[in-house]
Protein backbone atom coordinates (compact mmCIF):
# COMPACT_ATOMS: atom_id res chain seq x y z
CA UNK A 1 0.00 0.00 0.00
CA UNK A 2 2.90 2.34 0.74
CA UNK A 3 4.34 2.01 -2.77
CA UNK A 4 0.86 2.45 -4.22
CA UNK A 5 0.28 5.51 -2.04
CA UNK A 6 3.53 6.99 -3.24
CA UNK A 7 2.50 6.36 -6.87
CA UNK A 8 -0.94 7.87 -6.33
CA UNK A 9 0.60 10.75 -4.44
CA UNK A 10 2.26 11.45 -7.78
CA UNK A 11 -1.12 11.19 -9.51
CA UNK A 12 -2.77 13.59 -7.05
CA UNK A 13 0.05 16.08 -7.39
CA UNK A 14 -0.08 15.72 -11.20
CA UNK A 15 -3.82 16.50 -11.13
CA UNK A 16 -3.19 19.54 -8.93
CA UNK A 17 -0.38 20.67 -11.20
CA UNK A 18 -2.49 20.36 -14.37
CA UNK A 19 -5.39 22.17 -12.66
CA UNK A 20 -3.04 25.01 -11.69
CA UNK A 21 -1.62 25.16 -15.24
CA UNK A 22 -5.16 25.43 -16.63
CA UNK A 23 -5.98 28.18 -14.12
CA UNK A 24 -2.84 30.13 -15.12
CA UNK A 25 -3.60 29.82 -18.83
CA UNK A 26 -7.23 30.82 -18.29
CA UNK A 27 -6.14 33.87 -16.27
CA UNK A 28 -3.62 34.78 -18.98
CA UNK A 29 -6.34 34.41 -21.63
CA UNK A 30 -8.64 36.75 -19.67
CA UNK A 31 -5.84 39.30 -19.30
CA UNK A 32 -4.97 39.24 -23.03
CA UNK A 33 -8.70 39.45 -23.85
CA UNK A 34 -8.99 42.54 -21.63
CA UNK A 35 -5.89 44.05 -23.26
CA UNK A 36 -7.32 43.37 -26.72
CA UNK A 37 -10.70 44.83 -25.75
CA UNK A 38 -9.68 47.94 -23.83
CA UNK A 39 -6.17 48.51 -25.24
CA UNK A 40 -7.24 50.31 -28.44
CA UNK A 41 -9.09 52.99 -26.50
CA UNK A 42 -7.04 53.24 -23.33
CA UNK A 43 -3.44 52.40 -24.36
CA UNK A 44 -2.59 52.63 -28.07
CA UNK A 45 -5.25 54.97 -29.51
CA UNK A 46 -6.59 52.56 -32.13
CA UNK A 47 -3.20 51.85 -33.72
CA UNK A 48 -3.93 49.00 -36.13
CA UNK A 49 -0.61 47.17 -35.72
CA UNK A 50 -0.92 47.20 -31.93
CA UNK A 51 -4.50 45.90 -32.19
CA UNK A 52 -3.46 43.07 -34.53
CA UNK A 53 -0.59 42.17 -32.19
CA UNK A 54 -2.98 42.11 -29.22
CA UNK A 55 -5.46 39.90 -31.11
CA UNK A 56 -2.69 37.51 -32.19
CA UNK A 57 -1.37 37.34 -28.63
CA UNK A 58 -4.88 36.62 -27.36
CA UNK A 59 -5.33 33.83 -29.94
CA UNK A 60 -1.91 32.31 -29.11
CA UNK A 61 -2.65 32.31 -25.38
CA UNK A 62 -6.07 30.84 -26.25
CA UNK A 63 -4.39 27.89 -27.99
CA UNK A 64 -2.16 27.50 -24.93
CA UNK A 65 -5.30 27.38 -22.79
CA UNK A 66 -6.82 24.70 -25.05
CA UNK A 67 -3.63 22.62 -24.75
CA UNK A 68 -3.65 23.05 -20.95
CA UNK A 69 -7.29 21.94 -20.89
CA UNK A 70 -6.45 18.81 -22.91
CA UNK A 71 -3.63 17.98 -20.49
CA UNK A 72 -5.97 18.63 -17.55
CA UNK A 73 -8.64 16.29 -18.97
CA UNK A 74 -6.10 13.55 -19.69
CA UNK A 75 -5.02 13.59 -16.05
CA UNK A 76 -8.57 13.19 -14.70
CA UNK A 77 -9.82 9.75 -13.71
CA UNK A 78 -12.26 7.91 -15.95
CA UNK A 79 -15.46 8.94 -14.15
CA UNK A 80 -14.47 12.60 -14.19
CA UNK A 81 -13.56 12.31 -17.88
CA UNK A 82 -17.02 10.83 -18.54
CA UNK A 83 -18.70 13.71 -16.69
CA UNK A 84 -16.63 16.23 -18.64
CA UNK A 85 -17.29 14.54 -21.99
CA UNK A 86 -21.07 14.42 -21.47
CA UNK A 87 -21.15 18.01 -20.21
CA UNK A 88 -19.15 19.20 -23.21
CA UNK A 89 -21.45 17.31 -25.59
CA UNK A 90 -24.53 18.95 -24.04
CA UNK A 91 -22.85 22.39 -24.12
CA UNK A 92 -21.86 21.94 -27.77
CA UNK A 93 -25.40 20.88 -28.72
CA UNK A 94 -27.02 23.74 -26.82
CA UNK A 95 -24.46 26.16 -28.26
CA UNK A 96 -25.13 25.14 -31.86
CA UNK A 97 -28.93 24.98 -31.60
CA UNK A 98 -29.35 28.14 -29.50
CA UNK A 99 -26.65 29.96 -31.48
CA UNK A 100 -28.27 29.25 -34.84
CA UNK A 101 -31.74 30.17 -33.51
CA UNK A 102 -30.30 33.40 -32.12
CA UNK A 103 -28.57 34.15 -35.43
CA UNK A 104 -31.79 33.40 -37.32
CA UNK A 105 -33.73 35.70 -34.98
CA UNK A 106 -31.21 38.43 -35.79
CA UNK A 107 -31.27 37.79 -39.56
CA UNK A 108 -35.09 37.89 -39.67
CA UNK A 109 -35.23 40.95 -37.38
CA UNK A 110 -37.23 39.10 -34.76
CA UNK A 111 -34.90 40.64 -32.14
CA UNK A 112 -34.28 44.39 -32.19
CA UNK A 113 -30.50 44.49 -31.61
CA UNK A 114 -27.60 42.61 -33.22
CA UNK A 115 -26.81 39.06 -32.09
CA UNK A 116 -23.86 39.27 -29.69
CA UNK A 117 -21.36 36.39 -29.42
CA UNK A 118 -20.96 37.12 -25.69
CA UNK A 119 -24.51 35.89 -25.01
CA UNK A 120 -23.67 32.60 -26.70
CA UNK A 121 -20.43 32.24 -24.71
CA UNK A 122 -22.34 32.87 -21.46
CA UNK A 123 -25.01 30.32 -22.44
CA UNK A 124 -22.41 27.65 -23.31
CA UNK A 125 -20.49 28.31 -20.08
CA UNK A 126 -23.61 28.13 -17.90
CA UNK A 127 -24.79 24.96 -19.67
CA UNK A 128 -21.36 23.38 -19.16
CA UNK A 129 -21.23 24.31 -15.45
CA UNK A 130 -24.84 23.21 -14.88
CA UNK A 131 -24.27 19.88 -16.62
CA UNK A 132 -21.13 19.15 -14.59
CA UNK A 133 -22.94 20.03 -11.36
CA UNK A 134 -25.99 17.85 -12.15
CA UNK A 135 -23.92 14.87 -13.34
CA UNK A 136 -21.56 15.12 -10.41
CA UNK A 137 -24.49 15.20 -7.95
CA UNK A 138 -26.17 12.24 -9.65
CA UNK A 139 -23.06 10.08 -9.13
CA UNK A 140 -22.61 11.09 -5.49
CA UNK B 1 -23.54 -4.36 -11.54
CA UNK B 2 -23.02 -5.30 -7.88
CA UNK B 3 -19.60 -5.30 -6.28
CA UNK B 4 -17.86 -6.25 -3.03
CA UNK B 5 -15.54 -3.28 -3.00
CA UNK B 6 -16.80 -1.87 0.27
CA UNK B 7 -16.41 -5.23 2.04
CA UNK B 8 -12.93 -5.84 0.61
CA UNK B 9 -11.90 -2.35 1.57
CA UNK B 10 -13.28 -2.73 5.11
CA UNK B 11 -11.46 -6.06 5.52
CA UNK B 12 -8.20 -4.23 4.93
CA UNK B 13 -9.26 -1.29 7.08
CA UNK B 14 -8.78 1.13 4.19
CA UNK B 15 -10.70 4.35 3.80
CA UNK B 16 -12.20 5.37 0.46
CA UNK B 17 -9.37 7.88 0.18
CA UNK B 18 -6.77 5.11 0.70
CA UNK B 19 -8.35 3.01 -2.03
CA UNK B 20 -8.68 6.02 -4.33
CA UNK B 21 -4.98 6.77 -3.84
CA UNK B 22 -4.01 3.20 -4.64
CA UNK B 23 -6.17 3.14 -7.78
CA UNK B 24 -5.18 6.65 -8.88
CA UNK B 25 -8.77 7.83 -9.03
CA UNK B 26 -10.71 10.38 -6.99
CA UNK B 27 -12.47 9.45 -3.74
CA UNK B 28 -15.76 10.41 -5.44
CA UNK B 29 -15.13 7.76 -8.09
CA UNK B 30 -14.53 5.07 -5.45
CA UNK B 31 -17.73 6.13 -3.71
CA UNK B 32 -19.72 6.05 -6.98
CA UNK B 33 -18.40 2.55 -7.77
CA UNK B 34 -19.16 1.26 -4.26
CA UNK B 35 -22.72 2.57 -4.39
CA UNK B 36 -23.23 1.07 -7.85
CA UNK B 37 -23.78 4.44 -9.52
CA UNK B 38 -20.77 4.07 -11.77
CA UNK B 39 -19.37 0.93 -13.40
CA UNK B 40 -15.59 1.03 -13.82
CA UNK B 41 -13.82 0.33 -17.10
CA UNK B 42 -12.15 -3.03 -17.64
CA UNK B 43 -8.62 -1.65 -17.01
CA UNK B 44 -9.74 -0.15 -13.70
CA UNK B 45 -11.53 -3.38 -12.74
CA UNK B 46 -8.30 -5.32 -13.45
CA UNK B 47 -6.37 -2.82 -11.36
CA UNK B 48 -8.77 -3.46 -8.47
CA UNK B 49 -8.44 -7.20 -8.94
CA UNK B 50 -4.64 -6.94 -8.77
CA UNK B 51 -4.83 -4.69 -5.72
CA UNK B 52 -7.09 -7.07 -3.78
CA UNK B 53 -5.43 -10.17 -5.26
CA UNK B 54 -8.81 -11.46 -6.50
CA UNK B 55 -10.35 -12.36 -9.82
CA UNK B 56 -12.64 -9.70 -11.34
CA UNK B 57 -15.71 -11.92 -10.90
CA UNK B 58 -14.88 -12.19 -7.20
CA UNK B 59 -15.27 -8.42 -6.93
CA UNK B 60 -18.00 -7.67 -9.49
CA UNK B 61 -21.21 -9.57 -10.16
CA UNK B 62 -23.48 -9.02 -13.12
CA UNK B 63 -26.98 -8.42 -11.73
CA UNK B 64 -28.69 -9.35 -15.01
CA UNK B 65 -26.97 -12.74 -15.05
CA UNK B 66 -28.22 -13.62 -11.55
Amino acid sequence: MNTQSAQSGNWSSRVKQKTLHLAYWTAAYLVTMAIGSFGPELIWSYNNIASIAAILLNALVGFGMIYANIQYLKEQDEMMQKIQLESMAISLGVGIVAGLSYSLADATNVISGDAEISFLVILISLTYLGSIFIKYRSLK
Amino acid sequence: MKNRLKVLRAERDWTQADLADALEVSRQTVNAIETGKYDPSLPLAFKMARLFDKRIEEIFQDEEGN
